[in-house]
C-alpha cells in the first residue's frame, strides 16, 4: 500500500525537484536561456490547464480562450504604460493611474479576464455543440479587433513594457527569481485543480461534460455550473497573460489571436484533456517541437499542420496516457479521468 | 378525492403536423400508480418529457403538489420531488455505480459551489447513495463503471438514481424496456414495493406488468386520451379493444 | 445621401462575399455536421491560382476558370482521402485537423508563390464605373460582383428548392440518418457538398482578388466573419446564411463609415475617431450576441 502510493507519488515529487533544480542546473551548463523557455513552457502549462478545466473536465469546447489570456497580459501592460508616462488611466467618475505594483495589476488582470468570460460565458453556453465553437471563437476575435483599435497602446503593433511589474521583495527582472515565483504558481495551481475536480463542484462539472441531459434531470442548473467554470478557467487565464506580459516584458494583440486559442487548445488535446499534468506536458512538446522543427526548417509548419492531422486521426488519449501506461506497468495505480 | 399530486390539464403539443398531446388532462393521486398505455408513437414519452421540463407544451397547465410547473425549468422539477427515468438509459457511464447515484444524492444537497473536499468520501454523500443501491439490491455492484453493466442492471440504475432524491413522484418511462422475462418480474416486484412510498406515473408496454400495478390506466393514441379508468375498465372498454389491445392481446 | 448609396452597395458587396463563403460552410456543418476551419483556405487558394492564372496569361475570367474547378477537385480529393473520417469524430477533433489543414496551407501558399501579397487587376471590360443613378459613379467591378453573389444566391435557392440533389440536401440538413435511409450514396453526396462548397469559397476569392490583396491568411479574416453569417443565420439554413450574410456586411460597412463621424457630434474629434473605429470593428459582434440572447439557434434555425 505505502509502496503503490510512494510509486503515485514519485512521478510528481521528482518532477518538482527536476524544475526546482533547472535555473542551477542551467546556469552550470551556461545555458542561461534555458530558464526563460522554461518559464514559458510553465506559463503556458497555466493558460493549458485552464483551459483543460472546461474542455477537459466541462466538455466546453472553446476556440476562444486566448481571449482571456490576451486581456490578462494587456491589464499589466496598460497599466504600466500609464505608470511609465504618468497619464492617468481615467480621470472620471474616479482617479484611477497606472501602476507597476504587481500586488495591484495581477488581481486586477484576473478579475477583468474573469468578468470577460463571465460576460462571454453567459451568452455563449446558451448554445452548444458547433455554435458554441464558433461563437468563442467570434467573441475572442472581438476583442482582438477592439485591442487592435486601441492607437494609444501600439494598436496592431502593441507596446514594449519598460521592465517587469514590482513584486516587493523579489526582483522580477531576474530571470531566475520570476522563474521561480511562475513554478510556484504552476504547482499551486495543479494542487488547488486536484482539489478542484475532486471536489462536489469537479464531479459536478464532469457529469455535465459525460451527461448534460441527465444532469439536468437530477436537478442541476447546468448552465450555472458551466458558467462558473468558465469564467475560473478565464480567471486563470488572465493569470496566465499577467505573466507572459512580464515574461516578454511586451504586449500586443496577437495574444488575442485566434491562432493563439487554437495553440493553448493543441497543448490541451497533445498532452492529455481531462488530466492534471496533461497541459503541462502539452505545453512542454509543443513549444519544444515548435522550436525544433523550426530549427529544422523555416517552413515548419508545412511538417507540423499535416502531423496534427495524424495526431487526431490516429492517436488520442495525448501523452499523458503514455505516462499514465508506464506507471500502470511500473504497479502504481492510474488517475482514472 | 384529495388533492392530486399531479394535475396535467389540457395539455397540447404538436411536431409540425404531428400531434403528440391533444386536450390531454390526467392526474396522479398521492401513494397511487398511473399508467399510460398506448401503441408507438402515440406521444407517451412526449407526455413525460412535458412533465419534466424537457419539452415546453403548446398549451395547457401542469401543477404539482398544488403548484404550477408548466413555466419551470427541468432542474426545478426535478428538485421539487419530480423524478423521471428514462426509456433509453442514461447514465454516467465512467462514473461507478456508487458514484452514479451519489451524483443524484447531492442534487439535493444545496448548491455544489464546494471546491475543496473531496466528493467520493463525503460520507453526506456515500451513506445515502448506498442506502438508495440496498433498496433497488444492488450494493455487490457499487465499484462497478456503470458503462460495463448488463442491461438489465443498467435499467435498475435509472431507477436507483430517480429515487435517490427521495422524490415524491417518479415518471417512469418503459422501465422494463429492452429486458428477459425474469429481470421484468424482479423490476416488478421491486415497484411493488415502492409503491408504499412514492407515487408513480408508470409508461409501459408489458400489458402483465400494467395490470399487476396500476391502479388506474388512461390509454393514449394519437396523443388523445381515449379512455381512462381502473384496469377493470380499461380491460373491457370495447374502444380500447378496438384501438389497441385488439393488436397487442394481453397474454 | 449619395455616400450613403454608395455605402449601401459596400455593404451589399461585402454581404455576397460573405454568403459565397457561408453558404458552403453552413451546409457542411448542418448535413455532415462538421466543422471546417479550413474553408477560408479554399477562398485563399483560389485567389492565388486566379491571380496566377491571370498574371501568366493575361486574362482575369481564364484565372477564374482554371480556379474553381482546382479548388473544387484539391478539396474533393482531400474530403474523400481524409477529411470524410472525421464526419463521425466529435467537433474538438474536426477543430484541431482543420486547424493543422490552416496551417499546412499557409505554409504551402508561402512556399508556391512567397510571401509576397500581390494583386488581381479587374479584368478591362469591368475596370470603369456606372453611374447608378445620375451623378453617382460605382465602379463596375464592384456591381458585378454583386450581381455575381446575388446570381449564386438565386441559383442555390433554385438547386436546393427544385432539383433532387437539393431535395436530398434539404432532407439531409434537418435529417442525416432519413437520407441514408433513403438508399442514396451518401458519401458521394458529401463529397459533392464539400466540392461545391470550396467552389463557391474559391469564387468569393478570386471575385475578392482585385478589391483585397491576395495574401497569406486573408482567408482566416474571412472565416471569422463567416462563422459570425452562420451563427446569425442558423446552421444549415441557406436562407440564413443569406440573410445574415447581408445583415453582417452593411453592419460592418456601415458601422466603419458612420459611427467616427456620429461620436464626433459628442466627443472630442481623436477620441470619436479611435472609440469609434473600436466600436465599429465590434459591432457585427455586438450584433451576433444580441441576436443570439435573443434567438440561440440563430435566424433560421434548420434543425428542430
Ligand atoms: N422532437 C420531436 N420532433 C418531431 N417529432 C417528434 C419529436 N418527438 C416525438 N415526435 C413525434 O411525436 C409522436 C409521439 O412520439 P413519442 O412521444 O416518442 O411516442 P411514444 O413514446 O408514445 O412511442 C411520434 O409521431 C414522434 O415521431
Ligand atoms: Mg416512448
Amino acid at each position: 500500500m505505502a509502496d503503490r502510493k510512494l510509486i503515485r507519488l514519485l512521478p510528481p515529487l521528482l518532477f518538482a525537484v527536476a524544475l526546482a533544480l533547472l535555473p542551477v542546473l542551467a546556469e552550470a551548463a551556461g545555458r542561461g536561456y534555458l530558464i526563460g523557455v522554461s518559464t514559458n513552457v510553465l506559463i503556458f502549462a497555466i493558460a493549458a490547464s485552464s483551459l483543460n478545466l472546461i474542455l477537459g473536465y466541462g466538455g466546453m469546447v472553446s476556440l476562444g480562450h486566448a481571449a482571456f489570456f490576451g486581456s490578462g497580459a494587456y491589464v499589466v501592460g496598460i497599466l504600466a504604460h500609464h505608470a511609465m508616462w504618468g497619464a492617468p488611466l481615467m480621470v472620471w467618475p474616479f482617479h484611477i493611474g497606472g501602476t507597476e505594483s504587481a500586488f495591484i495589476a495581477w488581481p486586477l488582470a484576473i478579475l477583468v479576464s474573469a468578468l470577460l468570460a463571465l460576460v462571454i460565458g453567459a451568452i455563449s453556453l446558451r448554445t452548444s455543440g458547433l455554435y458554441f465553437i464558433m461563437i468563442t471563437l467570434a467573441f475572442a476575435q472581438m476583442l482582438f479587433f477592439f485591442f487592435i483599435a486601441l492607437n494609444e497602446y501600439g494598436g496592431e503593433d502593441g507596446m514594449s513594457l519598460w521592465n517587469r511589474s514590482h513584486a516587493g521583495p523579489l526582483d522580477l527582472n531576474d530571470n531566475t527569481q520570476f522563474f521561480y515565483l511562475v513554478l510556484a504558481f504552476t504547482l499551486a495551481l495543479l494542487f488547488l485543480k486536484h482539489r478542484l475536480v475532486n471536489s462536489r463542484f469537479g464531479v459536478v462539472l464532469t457529469g455535465i461534460r459525460d451527461n448534460p441531459r441527465r444532469m439536468r434531470a437530477l436537478g442541476y442548473p447546468v448552465r450555472r455550473y458551466q458558467l462558473a467554470a468558465f469564467t475560473l478557467a478565464g480567471a486563470v487565464a488572465g493569470l496566465a497573460g499577467a505573466l507572459i506580459a512580464n515574461q516578454t516584458e511586451f504586449v500586443s494583440p496577437t495574444f488575442l489571436h485566434w491562432t493563439r486559442s487554437g495553440e493553448i487548445l493543441i497543448m490541451v488535446v497533445l498532452g492529455g484533456m481531462g488530466t492534471l499534468f496533461g497541459p503541462l506536458l502539452g505545453a512542454a512538446a509543443f513549444l519544444l517541437l515548435e522550436e525544433t522543427l523550426a530549427d529544422l526548417t523555416e517552413h515548419w509548419m508545412i511538417i507540423f499542420g499535416p502531423l496534427l492531422l495524424l495526431v487526431v486521426l490516429f492517436a488520442r488519449g495525448g501523452l499523458w496516457s503514455l505516462v499514465e501506461r508506464l506507471r500502470a506497468a511500473l504497479g502504481g495505480g492510474g488517475e482514472r479521468r | 378525492m384529495s388533492t392530486p399530486l399531479l394535475e396535467i390539464d389540457g395539455l397540447q403539443k404538436a411536431f409540425g403536423a404531428v400531434i403528440a398531446s391533444e386536450n390531454l388532462s390526467l392526474d396522479v393521486q398521492p401513494g397511487e400508480i398511473h399508467a399510460v398505455i398506448g401503441p408507438n408513437g402515440a406521444g407517451k414519452t412526449t407526455l413525460i418529457a412535458q412533465l419534466s421540463g424537457e419539452i415546453a407544451p403548446d398549451a395547457g397547465r401542469i401543477a404539482f403538489a398544488g403548484e404550477d410547473i408548466t413555466a419551470l425549468p427541468v432542474h426545478a422539477r426535478a428538485l421539487r420531488g419530480l423524478a423521471r427515468s428514462f426509456q433509453i438509459t442514461s447514465l454516467f457511464p465512467r462514473f461507478t455505480v456508487l458514484e452514479n447515484v451519489a451524483l443524484a444524492v447531492q442534487a439535493h444537497q444545496g448548491h455544489s459551489f464546494r471546491f475543496w473536499r473531496p466528493a467520493w468520501r463525503d460520507p453526506a454523500l456515500i451513506e445515502p447513495a448506498k442506502e438508495t443501491l440496498r433498496r433497488v439490491a444492488m450494493t455487490r455492484r457499487e465499484d462497478v463503471p456503470a458503462g460495463t453493466l448488463a442491461h438489465g442492471e443498467q435499467r435498475q440504475l435509472e431507477l436507483a438514481m430517480a429515487l435517490a432524491g427521495q422524490p415524491r413522484l417518479l415518471l417512469l418511462d418503459e422501465p422494463t424496456a429492452g429486458m428477459g422475462h425474469e429481470d421484468s418480474v424482479r423490476m416488478v416486484d421491486l415497484l411493488l414495493d415502492l409503491k408504499q412510498e412514492v407515487a408513480m406515473l408508470l409508461i409501459e408496454h408489458d400489458m402483465d406488468a400494467v395490470f399487476r400495478l396500476a391502479d388506474r390506466i388512461t390509454v393514449l393514441v394519437y396523443g388523445r386520451a381515449i379512455a381512462s379508468g381502473s384496469p377493470e375498465t380499461i380491460r373491457t372498454d370495447p374502444e380500447v379493444r378496438r384501438a389497441y389491445l385488439g393488436e397487442e392481446e394481453p397474454a | 445621401m449619395l455616400l450613403f448609396l454608395e455605402q449601401t452597395l459596400n455593404g451589399l458587396q461585402l454581404g455576397v462575399m460573405l454568403f459565397l463563403m457561408a453558404s458552403g460552410l453552413t451546409l457542411i456543418a448542418g448535413i455532415m455536421s462538421f466543422i471546417n476551419l479550413a474553408h477560408g483556405s479554399f477562398y485563399m487558394i483560389g485567389a492565388f491560382v486566379a491571380a496566377s492564372v491571370a498574371q501568366a496569361t493575361g486574362s482575369f475570367m481564364l484565372g477564374l476558370a482554371v480556379a474553381l474547378p482546382a479548388t473544387a477537385i484539391l478539396a474533393m480529393v482531400l474530403e474523400s482521402g481524409a477529411l470524410n473520417r472525421l464526419y463521425d469524430r466529435d467537433h474538438l477533433d474536426q477543430v484541431l485537423a482543420t486547424f493543422g489543414l490552416i496551417l499546412f496551407f499557409n505554409e504551402l501558399v508561402k512556399i508556391v508563390w512567397g510571401a509576397q501579397p500581390f494583386y488581381l487587376n479587374t479584368p478591362d471590360w469591368l475596370s470603369g464605373s456606372v453611374e447608378i443613378i445620375s451623378g453617382v459613379p460605382y465602379p463596375a467591378y464592384r456591381l458585378a460582383l454583386i450581381v455575381t453573389g446575388l446570381a449564386v444566391a438565386l441559383f442555390l435557392y433554385l438547386l436546393i428548392q427544385r432539383s433532387r440533389l437539393g431535395m436530398l440536401i434539404r432532407a439531409g440538413a434537418s435529417n442525416r440518418e432519413m437520407v441514408g435511409a433513403l438508399g442514396v450514396n451518401i458519401k458521394l453526396l458529401y463529397t459533392l457538398v464539400f466540392g461545391l462548397g470550396a467552389l463557391l469559397a474559391a469564387l468569393a476569392g478570386v471575385m475578392a482578388g482585385p478589391i483585397y490583396a491576395v495574401q497569406i491568411g486573408m482567408g482566416e479574416s474571412i472565416l471569422i466573419l463567416t462563422f459570425v453569417v452562420v451563427v446569425v443565420g442558423g446552421i444549415g439554413s441557406i436562407r440564413g446564411a443569406f440573410a445574415g450574410a447581408l445583415l453582417i456586411g452593411l453592419v460592418d460597412t456601415m458601422g466603419r463609415a458612420y459611427l467616427p463621424d456620429m461620436l464626433r457630434l459628442a466627443l472630442p474629434p481623436a477620441t470619436a475617431d479611435n472609440l469609434g473605429a473600436s466600436l465599429a470593428s465590434m459591432s457585427i459582434y455586438i450584433l451576433m450576441a444580441v441576436i443570439l440572447a435573443l434567438r440561440p439557434r440563430g435566424l433560421f434555425p434548420a434543425h428542430g
